[in-house]
């Protein structure tokens, strides 16, 4: 499976946020996005995810499932958590799984994997920076998809959390996934970098 | 399938708990209809003769106040790009959010309908001719008052836009509910005819509503 851009370029508001970029990334293989504020990380990573639509360019996916378009085949993990705070920790998961269509999975299980299932029923409300980060990792568990898009996926985790983390992307790219993360911190795994220009 | 179940589920739920739309609906609709005959003052036959409008205009005006948030909290909270990026067609995901919006928000509408006929001095048969239509007229409501929640997600403005989109939208709904109803009441047109046209438009709605809301989205995320 490879995932590709080529020479894509991105205007938001009138302003060209990168042009010329060219990207690719492998199974098994993770890319890190780093880059100064501004530079473009996270349109990127939406352009990648068919949630910007480029002014140029194109990102395909080969080898992967043909029936599927590449947004179907990804998580997005973004700043925003999509959580509902008036629902429980494991609503909030169980819905997700259902709606991304994951296969019969013990939900429960994903939660203990992120050291989350003893706040099971707990309204996502009274979670922590830290804690709502972590069910949102439980969501890329419990449904699988071998695209992984992560934007800033470590902020509020404590060192615990990235860890384990970490741990859970190498189980990733061992099964054969691609993980491309916008980072300013050092994922703690071998990515390949790629660097974005500063803000035009 | 699963999937638009446990979207619709999920939305009945939310608007069920403390801080979810759903009541709030019925609230502004109980209160809108008390404050009326204060307005109007006590002529019973006056009341009678206003009540399906003020019932339907009641009605009107809750779904709206509860339609604001469709789209704009997925939005907000990021569940729209994953709604978005899902195998689940955009069109059906917006037709089950309106559908879980309708049963939490409009239905209850319907349901209090009766209890709110008794305050306008509407005898029985008023009272259900004013529910009949209302249960066949909402969905209207609901499904191309969406569109204009989708457009107010796009465009990052709320409320008060949402209403000046919608409500030209809903004058063929309103003017074939209450002429129903009051076809039913007082003649001498015959029911069947506004309220044939009254499901007609539902009916249409039904279909453009989630396809124009998807085209909204698709077109407006950013």
């Amino acid at each position: 499976m490879r995932l590709s851009g080529q020479n894509l370029k991105c205007v938001r508001g009138g302003r060209e946020v990168f042009s010329g970029l060219d990207f690719a990334a492998v199974s098994g293989e993770a890319l890190a996005i780093t880059g100064p504020n501004g530079a473009g990380k996270t349109s990127l990573l939406r352009v990648i995810a068919g949630l910007l639509v480029p002014a140029e360019g194109l990102v395909a996916l080969d080898g992967g499932d043909a029936e599927l378009s590449l947004p179907e085949q990804a998580h997005y993990l973004g700043h925003r958590d999509a959580l509902k705070p008036a629902l429980s920790v494991l609503e909030n998961l169980s819905f997700w799984h259902e709606f991304l269509g994951g296969e019969p999975k013990d939900t429960a299980g994903c939660l203990a994997a992120v050291a989350l299932d003893h706040a099971t029923h707990l309204p996502a409300a009274y979670l922590s920076a830290g804690q709502r980060r972590r069910l949102s990792i439980a969501r890329l568990l419990s449904v699988r998809r071998p695209v992984w898009l992560l934007d800033e996926p470590t902020s509020a985790l404590d060192a615990a959390g990235q860890a384990l983390f970490v741990g859970l992307m190498r189980e990733h790219l061992a099964g054969g996934g691609i993980v491309i993360a916008a980072t300013h911190l050092p994922l703690g795994l071998d990515a390949r970098e790629l660097r974005m220009g500063g803000a035009a | 399938m699963t999937a638009l179940g446990a979207l619709i589920r999920r939305d009945i739920r939310i608007a069920l708990r403390v801080g979810g739309g759903a009541l709030i609906g019925v609230l502004f609709f109980l209160t809108v209809t008390v404050l009326m005959p204060f307005a109007v003052g006590p002529d019973l036959a006056l009341l009678s003769r206003l009540g399906p409008a003020i019932l339907w205009l009641g009605a009107l005006l809750a779904s709206l106040l509860t339609l604001d948030r469709l789209f704009t909290a997925d939005h907000e909270d990021g569940s729209l790009d994953l709604i978005v990026m899902s195998r689940t067609p955009l069109e059906l995901a917006c037709a089950a959010k309106a559908l879980a919006h309708w049963l939490a928000a409009g239905l209850p509408l319907i349901v209090a309908t009766p209890a709110l006929g008794l305050l306008l001095n509407l005898d029985g048969t008023a009272t259900l001719a004013v529910a009949l239509t209302l249960l066949a007229g909402t969905p209207a409501l609901t499904f191309t008052g969406m569109i204009g929640a989708a457009l107010a997600v796009t465009l990052h403005r709320g409320g008060l836009l949402l209403a000046v989109l919608v409500l030209p939208l809903s004058i063929p709904v309103l003017i074939f509910g209450v002429a129903a109803s009051q076809a039913a009441i007082s003649g001498p047109v015959s029911f069947g005819t506004p309220f044939s046209i009254l499901c007609a438009l539902s009916l249409v709605s039904l279909v453009i509503g989630p396809f124009a809301a998807a085209a909204s989205l698709r077109h407006g995320l950013d």
